[in-house]
């Protein structure tokens, strides 16, 4: 589409020289709204306007790849450094449990403006939940968004649990809750939209021990939108 | 290390949970028109199809002011919105605007694929209470669409960018068996458009699509077809 213009590294320190705005100190809520879906460590980053974790409708970045397939928020953390972010890694201490909600006390956002969350949805081959890049706003106060699940575009969804988090690797890495099936064949072999987008949603089935799906259809649905973030701009 | 990089970000609208983030890049005053030219709004309407596998028809894109509507929840679909819906073929759905005398009518060129977008340029005599409405059929579904309608354009300055995230809407005009020979998109190739109206008749949210692997065998759709809300995302920039 032809609105965006992508830049290339280099270019970047020059483009967002002129682009200061006070340091502000935000705490952020992450709130896991499913009933059976588990994330994995969450990455928090505070960032500058021209950078993204990702972005609907584009393909996912290796490190955004490595996120959506195993929960490896490290490649993230690099990238996202080296650009000046400031980052909460993991503010769960671990998997952030269904219903359940995760807390970014005092995050100094320096100079940077802009806001982005991610974390793997369990299970699932290659879900996430994730916020692009908000406007953090300029005005002390509390602000509340609620976001969705994505597909990275970069595993099939076969649905089977088998340990396969790494990129490339075709499987689910694990079914934290331990309430799904074993030997599924699988549901499909095939990714047909390889850009990131709205997750389809888990298929599953009913089969203990077989089926197409080692998920279970009656716990691992869910609709939009998956969590609640709450910002208090202070 | 390639985190995409974007230069302009101006303004963020949820449907459902508003919110709303403006920034403004001030445009230059033109000073190119005669006294005499009327004054335009240009605008750059941009879909992305974020679903899994639903090819999304030509969209309709119609600015247009109050007194019109694409449809209202709860109220019949227009024939033109019967044909875009089932069949997705949208020129019925124009032909209403221009007789309602929408100022800006616009198709696009072709189906957007999962993950495809396109963009289509409208302009408009420049007015104080411009809307927008979108709509493109989810082809591979009995009647699901998806779009926005009554969107407002008036708070959008010269520069200022609108996301939309759209959701999905059941025409109500053709019940969703999900059966060969039903559906017109290439999961079947089946019949698009049929008068005949055995559904609710009213438009609503849609309920999602069943498919064969969900108990549902004799459906013609598979696990790749299901889809979540949003199914697409609305990008629209002022340009002028």
């Amino acid at each position: 589409m032809k609105t965006k213009s992508i830049l290339t590294l280099s270019a970047l320190p020059f483009l967002f020289a002129s682009n200061f705005a006070s340091a502000q100190t935000v705490d952020v809520e992450v709130t896991n709204l499913t009933q059976g879906i588990f994330f994995t460590p969450l990455l928090v980053s505070a960032h500058d306007s021209s950078n993204h974790l990702f972005e609907a409708g584009q393909s996912a970045t290796a490190e955004l790849q490595a996120m959506a397939e195993g929960g490896d928020i490290s490649g993230l953390v690099t990238a996202t450094t080296a650009l000046g972010a400031v980052n909460s890694e993991n503010p769960a201490g671990g998997l952030l449990a269904p219903s359940s909600s995760a807390q970014v006390s005092d995050l100094d956002t320096g100079s940077n403006t802009h806001l982005s969350i991610v974390a793997m949805l369990l299970p699932t081959n290659d879900g996430f939940v994730g916020l692009d890049s908000w406007e953090i706003p300029e005005e002390a106060g509390t602000y509340t968004l609620f976001i969705n699940g994505y597909d990275a575009g970069t595993e099939a969804n076969d649905e089977v649990v088998n340990g396969g988090g790494a990129p490339g690797s075709l499987g689910i890495p694990a079914n934290p809750g331990g309430n799904g099936g074993t030997g599924a064949s699988g549901v499909t072999t095939t990714e047909t939209n390889q850009t990131i987008h709205i997750h389809r949603g888990n298929v599953g089935d009913t089969d203990a021990t077989g089926g197409v799906s080692d998920v279970d259809s009656r716990i691992h649905r869910w609709l939009n939108p998956v969590a609640k973030i709450v910002v208090t701009v202070k | 290390m390639k985190l995409k990089s974007k230069m302009k970000l101006k303004a963020i609208v949820n449907i459902g949970a508003v919110t709303l983030v403006a920034g403004l890049i001030v445009g230059c005053s033109d000073s190119s028109n005669s006294p005499s030219a009327p004054e335009m709004n240009d605008y750059e309407i941009t879909l992305i199809n974020l679903s899994s596998n639903q090819p999304l028809s030509p969209m309709a894109v119609i600015i247009h002011e109050a007194s019109y509507s694409g449809w209202a929840i709860g109220t019949a679909s227009t024939a033109g919105l019967e044909h875009l819906a089932e069949g997705g073929d949208n020129s019925t759905f124009l032909v209403e605007a221009r007789t309602a005398n929408a100022p800006g009518v616009e198709s696009g060129e072709g189906v957007i694929i999962p993950g495809g977008s396109e963009l289509v340029d409208v302009s408009v005599h420049r007015g104080s209470d411009l809307k927008l409405t979108v709509a493109s059929m989810l082809v591979n579904t009995n009647d699901a669409f998806t779009g926005g309608t009554g969107i407002d354009l008036s708070s959008l300055s010269i520069g200022d960018e609108l996301k939309v995230r759209l959701p999905i809407y059941d025409a109500g005009t053709e019940v969703n068996n999900e059966l060969v020979g039903t559906i017109p998109g290439p999961a079947d190739g089946g019949e698009g458009f049929n008068s005949d109206r055995d559904d609710v008749n009213v438009v609503s949210r849609h309920p999602g699509v069943v498919s064969n692997v969900d108990g549902y065998t004799d459906s013609v759709l598979e696990q790749s077809h299901r889809f979540d809300s949003p199914i697409a995302q609305l990008v629209v920039r002022r340009v002028n």
